[in-house]
């Protein structure tokens, strides 16, 4: 079965949205959309350092996105600038260092438009294996960081006051996003990862009534979203990560509609009546 | 929740000595001491910016002291109201969830800590949608399902109405009388203060005077201005800053005068040391300026 390409795809896809899903809840939460961007961004230098330093991609555009967020934590203590403005600065440079750096490694031929935007013909079965690998690792992390992470997401002095860490939560959330940014690379492309954090998250949000519920949910939308993207990407021949952002913004749409408003409307009220 | 003995020695939770904080090129409070003891009810006061709230997260370990020093009872455990808690819409949360957010917590506990604040019926609204005084008694319900050590609660009356701000008061007192948790309390209402406070200590960047409410509820100039029914439940505690520290230190008068020092018949200087100083001796001070509610 894995020998079809698609087939490879979409399961390192439905990987990919599963996983993302609690997070891109979180990067909603914090309101670190920019903050994703800019992780993602750093992925094409860690592409180009891998192909220097002739070491795996995935652990490449891991290294780089970490070192991109220490970065700019350090960058953030001189209170210079904005951390708008740094996001700005480290987003687009390190996305043109990357383009730079390609360019001129003349001996290597690199897709770069794979790379931009993602290319369901590279899935391998080693890119599936750390799909689920990364995927299952983040995911039992994040489970179990999951209350100290939201209750630093709800008030960080509220969670310091009451003995949990919230500088350790955020640098381990940095890390998964890091983790996730590199596993997901192939599938949605560098430009377009952040999309599939936030989008299905968003859809998510008027279905749930608790934090678990919304990131669970999320996956899944990720997951339908991923399925009817590559679906799309094969029938038009489009390229794979546009398609699954294009899918995913039509399953936000339709979340929109009014009769989602009325399925939560109802709930309160029956719930008034018991009282 | 659980009973501690009354008759046991009281512990210190949180000790300040000395503690300062040092931001952004100034000092936000200086020379700062106090104990909070288990079961005592410790009451900040002062104007907006005195540092109120950055010495009570001093105390319990937000901010970092640059002077003096700060020791907590090993363990303690803290339940914490913050002053300002903005939570993203985005963020489903509703009351009942808010309760488990820094810790497991069994059902009955939850319901109890909800029932206890009068907000059983919210516990499945979304915390977005609730009223002010709706949002701070859920946040009081969260810090005390912990059954703290340590209650620490900035400003827990903001949003409230008057009622509704005696009736917050007394379910402090409640929780403290049947948990013996220390409280430290933070009202940024100079004139309002439990009468409940063990000790109310009045900041102005540095400790301006400190001494026990009962002392002022029992000047005949409190009565006077505020009769006898207001002394059962609320503590009239306001003075007159007469001088104002300024950034070099100098002191700036109210007649305009600038010395270096505050002069020893300056409000509020009387007592520098631990000990509750006697408020009778300058009851005056309080009826000419209070304002009745």
């Amino acid at each position: 079965m894995l020998d079809d390409f698609f087939t490879r795809a979409l399961i390192a896809g439905i990987g990919v949205a599963l996983t993302a899903g609690p997070l891109g809840c979180f990067i909603v939460w914090r309101r670190m959309a920019y903050f994703g961007d800019t992780m993602a961004h750093s992925a094409l230098l860690g592409v180009a350092l891998a192909f220097l330093f002739e070491i795996n991609l995935m652990a490449g555009v891991f290294l780089v996105a970490v070192l991109v967020s220490i970065a700019l934590l350090l960058l953030q203590r001189r209170n210079a600038l904005s951390t708008d403005a740094l996001l700005g600065i480290l987003s687009h440079s390190t996305l043109a260092l990357g383009l730079v750096m390609v360019a001129f490694m003349s001996w290597v031929r690199v897709d770069l438009m794979g790379f931009l935007f993602g290319d369901i013909l590279a899935v391998s079965r080693l890119d599936i294996a750390f799909v689920y690998g990364g995927g299952a690792l983040v995911l039992a992390l994040v489970a179990w960081l999951w209350r100290p992470l939201l209750a630093a997401t709800v008030n960080e002095e509220l969670a310091q006051a009451e003995g949990m860490a919230p500088g350790r939560s955020r640098f381990a959330f940095m890390l998964l996003m890091a983790l996730v940014i590199a596993i997901s690379m192939k599938i949605v492309g560098i430009l377009l990862i952040t999309s599939l954090l936030i989008i299905p998250a968003a859809t998510a949000r008027r279905f749930s009534a608790t934090p678990e519920q919304m990131a669970v949910i999320a996956s899944l939308i990720g997951a339908v979203a991923v399925t009817g993207g590559l679906f799309g990407s094969l029938r038009f021949d489009t390229p794979s990560g546009p398609s699954i952002v294009v899918a995913a913004l039509a399953l936000f749409l339709l979340s929109l509609l009014p009769y989602a408003g009325l399925l939560k409307r109802s709930q309160p009220a029956t719930e008034g009546i018991d009282r | 929740m659980l009973e501690k003995n009354q008759d046991a020695p009281r512990d210190i939770l949180v000790s300040l000595k000395g503690a300062g904080v040092f931001r952004g090129g100034r000092w936000l409070v200086r020379n700062v001491d106090f104990d909070i003891r288990q079961g005592e009810i410790v009451t900040l006061i002062g104007p907006n910016g005195s540092g109120k709230s950055t010495t009570a997260r001093t105390a319990i370990g937000i901010v970092r002291p640059d002077e003096g020093g700060v020791t907590r009872k090993p363990g303690l455990k803290v339940g914490y109201v913050p002053q300002k808690l903005a939570i993203d819409w985005t963020l489903p949360l509703t009351v009942e969830r808010l309760m488990t957010l820094t810790g497991p917590q069994p059902p009955a506990a939850i319901a109890e800590a909800l029932e206890a604040v009068g907000a059983a019926h919210l516990a499945r609204a979304e915390v977005q949608a609730l009223s002010g005084g709706e949002f701070q008694r859920a946040l009081l319900a969260r810090a005390i399902v912990r059954n703290p050590d340590l209650l620490v609660l900035d400003e827990p009356v903001q949003g409230v109405d008057f009622s509704g701000e005696v009736a917050l008061y007394d379910l402090i007192r409640q929780i403290r009388d049947r948990t013996r948790c220390g409280i430290l309390l933070i009202s940024h209402d100079l004139h309002v203060v439990m009468a409940d406070t063990d000790t109310v200590i009045c900041l102005n960047g540095h400790v301006c005077c400190r001494g026990t409410p009962e002392s002022v509820v029992a000047s005949p100039a409190y009565r006077k201005l505020f009769g006898a029914r207001a002394a059962e439940t609320l503590a009239i505690y306001r003075h007159h800053h007469d001088h104002t520290h300024m950034a070099d230190g100098r002191v700036l008068h109210e007649d305009g005068t600038v010395t270096d020092h505050c002069h020893p018949r300056d409000g509020h200087h009387h007592d520098h040391g631990h000990d509750d100083h006697d408020h009778k001796g300058h009851a005056h001070g309080h009826a000419g300026d209070g304002d009745a509610r």
